[in-house]
């Protein structure tokens, strides 16, 4: 049995079977992480405990204990999210040294489902980028193409699970970062409702932005994870209380009934001929299932990334400000206690990080916050306004994921604005509030597309129902790199 | 745009290499933001929270506070004898 391509439903009904142990689960995987991440470098420390976890998760099932959801497999954790006693540094040098005191409630919640957190996963420094490039450690490489980057900034757990090291990860997506490298990775990439997942014990970039969800292979995968880490957290007042989501109802292959929206505004000029018509290609097979497709227009759609490189950095520049160079991490000293604060900062982050932080000190200093700040929070009103007319008419948008496919190491990294823009179909649903999810929809030169649908808030079925019709009709889900 | 004072304001010692490379990328993001203003906001409010929520309350009663969680938060600490923990005057002028 090729244990690595197992999706979690697959790993879940074997365990239920007593066809495998989770040992042999997590030991394969390890198996697995162990050949090929010294070359991917997707993950960035491996758990200690993960095989004796698996072995208890086995004693507990041999007695016919209830285990939980999730008993007994295998996840990885991007580094942003704390789990208690690792050290989490989300990738930043100034967390050097750096140990969770706490745990995420979405790592307390995987555990309560029997997860087995086998690792964190490498991604861009506090999750600012579209490479995995700005990681302090270096790199994460596709495992499409080892010359590539695997998108980001969760790239290290798009590659983990598209190199089989897991059947699913977490990430956090404040403009794409987990449905960009999801796409980039040929994998499914789940961005829930802002409010739909608690954010305590996510390092926070953008809070108004930023919501933790899964990377798998399928999206009734995507569905388990999330209903494991959805819901209500008094640590999080942003978070909301759930009408409760029946996954195998939604099981039909039939869209009869359903309207998508396809807005002329992601399907511009110029675009990547071959992810149009990949992209178009699925809208087809859609349509076979029986849904209805309607043009719609988000003109707004096009200020998105504009108004999102004001509030992000804002938002961010503030958020970073506990980065002291004392309280934890990286410290280096000064003559006074200004100069400590300056120069363990300096030094301990890194370039796009300073950027975003002098953008947001710009942007929101005296005389230019009305120009900027307030500005931006306007055209965030308009854009969500697009949003909530579109979804009066149509169930579901459906758009590219990204604009390009996977690029090569280095291409981009030099030139900030070049990179910001291969978030610009991700970014608007971030904005508006929305969900949204990724699904590979074909290859172009060997590399994988996706397809992305984004939803009304608090709708994640309706995306779990096309996703899963989808998944049912085409393969590229299956396909995995040599 | 004075990057030299952006940096004094966000507390970041750069080196001149630094702000001389940000101030060419910065002033290009900057260009590109401005697109925002072709559009009229005039009568559009700001979009300020990204849910519907009115002030959570809860009871004035402590709660989550662990003593094992606040002895692993003091031991990131950089600098600390025991439970105090230990910084630079933060007034001008004092050494201690």
């Amino acid at each position: 049995m090729d244990i690595s391509s197992l999706t979690l439903t697959q790993a879940k009904s074997l365990l239920a079977d007593g066809d495998i142990t989770s040992e042999a689960l997590v030991s394969g995987h390890l198996k697995r992480i162990d050949e090929q991440n010294e070359n991917l470098h997707a993950l960035l420390g491996v758990s200690e405990q993960a095989l004796d976890e698996a072995r208890q998760a086995d004693t507990r099932r041999a007695k016919g204990e209830d285990g939980g959801v999730l008993a007994g497999i295998p996840i990885a954790i991007k580094d942003n999210i704390l789990v208690q006693g690792w050290e989490n540094t989300s990738c930043s040098q100034v967390l050097e040294g750096h140990r969770s005191a706490y745990s995420a409630t979405v790592v307390e919640r995987l555990k309560a489902a029997g997860a087995i957190l086998i690792g964190r996963t490498n991604m861009d420094e506090f999750a600012m980028g579209s490479s995995t490039e700005s990681s302090h450690f270096g790199p994460t490489k596709n495992p499409w193409d080892a010359e590539r980057v695997p998108g980001g900034s969760s790239g290290g757990s798009a590659a983990a699970v598209a190199a089989g090291f897991v059947p699913a990860a977490l990430g956090s997506d404040t403009g794409g970062s987990i449905r960009q490298p999801a796409s980039l990775c040929g994998v499914v990439g789940l961005k829930p409702t802002y409010g739909r997942v608690s954010r305590y014990g996510l390092m926070a970039m953008a809070s108004s932005l930023d919501q933790i969800g899964p990377i798998t292979r399928t999206v009734e995968d995507a569905a388990l994870v999330l209903q494991v880490i959805e819901g209500k957290d008094p640590r999080d007042a942003t978070s909301v209380e759930l009408q409760e989501t029946t996954i195998p109802e939604l099981m039909t292959d039939s869209l009869e009934g359903m309207t998508l929206g396809i807005p002329d505004e992601y399907f511009l000029e110029g675009m990547d001929d071959t992810i149009k018509s990949l992209v178009m290609d699925a809208v087809a097979q859609l349509k076979e299932r029986g849904a209805t497709v309607e043009k719609i227009s988000m003109p707004h759609a096009k200020y998105a990334l504009a108004a999102y490189y004001v509030l992000m950095p804002c938002e961010a520049s503030s958020n970073l400000g506990r980065f002291d160079g004392l309280r934890f991490g990286y410290h280096s000293s000064g003559n006074t206690l200004t100069e400590t604060y300056e120069r363990s900062r300096g030094e301990g982050f890194g370039s796009e990080v300073k950027r975003r932080i002098l953008l947001g000190s710009y942007a929101l200093s005296a005389g230019y916050y009305d120009a900027y700040y307030r500005k931006a929070l306007k055209v965030r009103t308009l854009i969500k306004r697009d949003f909530d007319d579109a979804l009066k008419r149509v169930d579901a948008i459906v758009t590219p994921t990204s604009p390009c496919v996977a690029w090569k190491l280095g291409e981009k990294f030099g030139d900030p604005l070049t990179m910001y823009l291969s978030d610009i179909y991700t970014i608007t649903a971030n904005l508006a509030t929305v969900p949204a999810i990724s699904l590979p929809c074909g290859f172009s030169e060997g590399l994988p597309v996706g397809l992305q649908l984004m939803g009304r808030p608090f709708d994640e079925q309706t995306l779990y129902r096309i996703g899963m019709a989808y998944q049912k009709v085409t393969d590229w889900h299956t396909r995995t790199p040599v | 745009m004075d990057i030299t004072h952006l940096a004094k304001l966000a507390r970041l010692a750069l080196t001149p290499e630094e702000i001389q490379s940000y101030q060419g990328q910065l002033g290009s993001i900057l260009q590109y933001v401005d697109t925002l203003q072709e559009l009229d906001t005039e009568q559009v409010p700001e979009l300020q929270h990204a849910i519907e929520v009115t002030n959570v309350f809860r009871l004035d009663v402590p709660e989550g506070c662990e003593m094992d969680v606040r002895e692993r938060s003091l031991k990131n600490f950089s600098n600390r004898s025991e439970d105090l923990l230990k910084v630079q005057a933060v007034f001008d002028g004092r050494t201690e």
